[in-house]
């Protein structure tokens, strides 16, 4: 069977496909995916190679990685928000860009108070955001509501633009009583199922098979709808990267990999994550369609999203997006990232790429739908919400200790009724020894 | 047979690259005809369950393909996938089931388990149904992430909010006579370890059936592991029909009231026959449990029967050291010391990897069960 032989009546090339694709799935799939834009003739194509027809070289030559080569990064305004090529522009309405505006920095206050109050000794952990607004807010706005969002862990305004409230940031950072979680997991791991944000875990890499499984779930029950996979470069070393890309590819789930490439993995300067060309490299390894972004440029991530998404779902495949950002503050308030990169760094990142002023310079000179006298208005209310939320947070009570056994299986087995009489009997007898006093009732 | 035609047919299947491994050079000139050990048990067909209408002969493998059957054809989110379930599965557990189905609900996935693991979690907390193959029991650990620190703790950690309760992972375990390290293992220790999992063990075709549905229909993520020497060794007339069993609960096979002997999987069978043993050739009599469900496992039975004989045998392929039969002798001696007339021996696989030529020296067979019926009898 030749695809040459059939190349140039496009009839039965195409029953000769969709046949193919019954039987060879695989092999019709990279016979079709591999587009190429030369003729190939018969004899000099490898026609029999189970994983897709190949052409045959003469000439002994390696392939090297050049710099040259390196995937470019798609950017639509500068870094003073000036729009480089108008083409490129969404002009997006001005409802729209102020709802970006101010998701980005009531992200970035709700970071400043919750930091703070860590460092404060009011909540054990928290993780900030700083330098990764636009990721956040430009691909968030780019999906629909629906679209099912899993994430790392530093993907806080995808929860802002979505309408996670501050109240619902607070109580899970303060595992509270109103936690759905009943406070199980340390600060930042949000979850909201009317928000189509699966649950944060600790464990990185983990949700990327998991997102390619949904998609492919998705794409039978939701037509329509597609997964957003979010991720840094160091969880992109985890094997489980390699098989989320490995199976949403092959199995055709309409899947977005969102990777935050932010130069950081706790300490681990990206240069000592990969050797090759980043993430984007990767992609066409897998078969996957890739772009490169500027992660700071919030309509270079809205368009690429957008672009994406329409792939993913009118194709039915996983898309690559990785975005090229800046971790500006530490990993978490466990780290001090000034004992492994220089202050000099941060500033330059801070005042010369960042991606709340470029934005705002986007909005005040390209757009003219924004003034500084605004811009310290919106500061003020940002701040005067968060810490209403914040101090209706701290004073809640803390869930209920008998909480400690539901959800571990979907109903009470013997042995956890059991444990829990052991410890409801145990507190009853040393009840001055635990902060019963901060808790519902056990 | 005259030693030259031997010497002339073992030279001839040599010269040819066949395998010689039957005939056994003794002498430069002479052979002995040996065979490979047959199987450690006798399988012990249970009556099919009453109430659940016609039925059929089945073996293991056959009555898991008709329990994904009815959940394909029940339920239309069901999926099924693993490596090389597409083609009917290396053990046939998936025959027919991609030219019934179709290929975008019966499918390989490339051959990855945290992959396979992952995905499949994935597809579950998006509202899909799904039968996940791990080849064997003992390629599972790439994939011990996901289930243990993802699946397990999926709806704990978010309240409810996500979970994979529609999750199962089936995979081919334990002794099967030439298995060696990496084709015999059963993880339930491992795992039975990690709160929020279901574990199940089924015995027999009428068991993994009925078990298998229920794994498939519980809200809970569940880890199924089929002994694979049974999958065509083991036959019973199986419901044609849809039917579950319950889980969490174990079963009495054999009624007795001198000794309590606790298995799961295979090992039922060879406490069947030990027990038969005991009553011919000792006068004892034994009551043989099937623990069927691991996590959560059924204290209740066991420790009813433990208290009644106050003799307990637990035994199990498994190594001894951290074994589940731990976990049950634990708990016995804590629930019934009152009542035991001796301590609870345990009988299993010894502290090693799983050897190959050496397995019937490794495996807790009936003698060694039969010994352990003894000590705790002449206590």
């Amino acid at each position: 069977m030749s695809v040459g032989r059939f190349i140039n009546c496009a009839a039965i090339k195409a029953a000769y496909v969709s046949a193919f694709r019954q039987t060879f799935h695989g092999a019709a799939i990279s016979a079709v995916r591999y587009k190429s834009t030369t003729p190939q003739s018969e004899d000099q194509l490898g026609m029999k190679i189970i994983g897709g027809p190949r052409s045959f070289i003469n000439k002994l030559e390696f392939l090297e990685p050049k710099l040259e080569d390196a995937i470019p990064i798609y950017r639509v305004y500068d870094t003073e928000g000036k729009i480089l090529d108008g083409t490129q522009d969404p002009k997006l309405s001005e409802d729209v860009l102020h709802q970006m505006y101010h998701s980005m920095i009531m992200l970035n206050t709700m970071d400043e108070v919750m930091y703070s109050a860590q460092r404060q000794g009011r909540i054990s952990f928290y993780m900030t955001n700083y330098g990764e607004e636009a990721s956040h807010i430009g691909s968030a706005a780019a999906l629909d509501k629906r679209d099912l969002v899993f994430g790392q862990y530093r993907e806080a305004g995808v929860l802002v633009w979505r309408g996670f409230t501050l109240d619902e940031f607070m109580d899970q950072c303060y595992a509270n009583v109103n936690d759905p979680a009943a406070g199980k997991q340390m600060p930042v791991h949000y979850g909201s199922r009317d928000l189509n944000f699966v649950t944060i875990s600790s464990p990185l890499a983990t949700q990327m098979p998991q997102a390619s499984g949904a998609a492919y779930a998705l794409k039978r029950t939701h037509p329509g709808l597609c997964v957003i996979c979010y991720f840094g470069e160091g969880a992109a070393s985890e094997g489980d990267a390699h098989a989320a890309f490995n199976f949403a590819a092959t199995l055709d789930a309409p899947c977005l990999f969102f990777c935050r490439n932010n130069g950081y993995a706790i300490s681990t300067p990206a240069h000592e994550q990969y050797r090759g060309d980043g993430i984007a490299a990767r992609g066409s390894g897998y078969g996957m369609i890739t772009i490169r972004i500027d992660g700071n440029d919030v309509l270079a991530v809205y368009n690429a999203t957008k672009k994406a998404r329409q792939i993913a779902i009118e194709e039915s495949r996983p898309v690559l997006i990785e975005a090229m950002t800046y971790r500006v503050g530490h990993h978490s308030t466990s780290d001090d990232s000034t004992a492994y990169r220089a202050k000099e760094e941060i500033e330059e990142w801070t005042s010369g790429d960042n991606p709340i002023n470029r934005f705002k310079f986007y909005l005040i000179n390209e757009r003219q739908c924004w003034d500084e006298e605004r811009d310290k208005a919106l500061a003020a209310e940002c701040k005067k919400q968060v810490l209403k939320a914040f101090t209706a947070a701290e004073k809640r009570k803390k869930p209920s200790p008998s909480l400690l056994f539901t959800d571990v299986y979907d109903d009470l087995p013997p042995n956890l009724v059991k444990q829990r009489q052991e410890m409801v009997d145990h507190l009853g007898k040393y009840s001055k020894h635990y902060p019963l006093d901060d808790h519902e009732p056990v | 047979m005259a030693t030259h035609n031997l010497n002339r047919i073992v030279t001839g299947l040599a010269k040819k690259n066949l395998p010689t491994c039957l005939l056994k050079r003794t002498s430069i000139n002479s052979f002995v005809v040996t065979k490979r050990h047959a199987t450690h048990f006798k399988f012990y067909p249970d009556p099919p369950p009453i109430d659940c209408g016609p039925t059929e002969k089945m073996n293991l493998f056959q009555s898991l393909t008709s329990a994904m059957d009815i959940s394909l054809s029940s339920d239309p989110t069901t999926l099924v996938f693993g490596e090389d379930v597409a083609f009917g599965g290396v053990f046939r557990c998936t025959v027919d089931l991609k030219e019934k189905y179709g290929q975008d609900r019966v499918f390989n996935t490339p051959l990855c388990e945290q992959g396979i693991a992952g995905f499949a979690i994935g597809a579950a907390v998006a509202g899909s149904t799904v039968v996940a193959e791990m080849q064997f029991a003992d390629y599972i650990f790439p994939a011990f992430d996901q289930i243990v620190n993802e699946a397990a703790k999926y709806r704990y950690r978010s309240g409810g909010l996500f979970e994979c309760g529609k999750l199962t992972i089936r995979s081919p375990c334990g002794v099967v006579g030439h298995g060696g390290l990496y084709h015999s293992q059963t993880p339930e220790a491992h795992f039975a370890h990690a709160a929020g999992l279901k574990i199940v063990i089924p015995r027999s075709p009428i068991q993994a059936k009925g078990l298998l549905l229920a794994c498939v229909r519980d809200d809970n993520p569940c880890l199924f592991f089929e002994p694979k020497i049974l999958y065509r060794a083991a036959e019973e007339d199986v419901p044609v029909g849809d039917y579950t069993l319950p889980l969490g609960k174990a079963e009495v096979v054999r009624l007795g009231h001198d000794v309590t002997m606790i298995g799961y999987g295979t090992q039922v069978h060879v406490l069947k026959e030990v027990a038969e043993m005991a009553h011919d050739e000792l006068g004892i009599s034994c009551e043989v449990i099937d623990l069927v469900t691991i996590t959560p496992w059924d204290e209740e039975a066991v420790c009813k029967s433990a208290a009644k004989t106050g003799r307990v045998i637990v035994s199990h392929e498994s190594s001894l050291t951290g074994g589940f039969a731990a976990e049950i002798a634990s708990t016995i001696q804590k629930e019934c010391f009152l009542n035991l007339e001796a301590p609870v021996e345990r009988v299993c696989g010894y502290d090693t990897p799983f050897p190959h030529i050496l397995e019937p020296y490794f495996i807790p067979d009936k003698w060694r069960c039969f010994e352990a019926v003894k000590n705790v009898t002449n206590y």
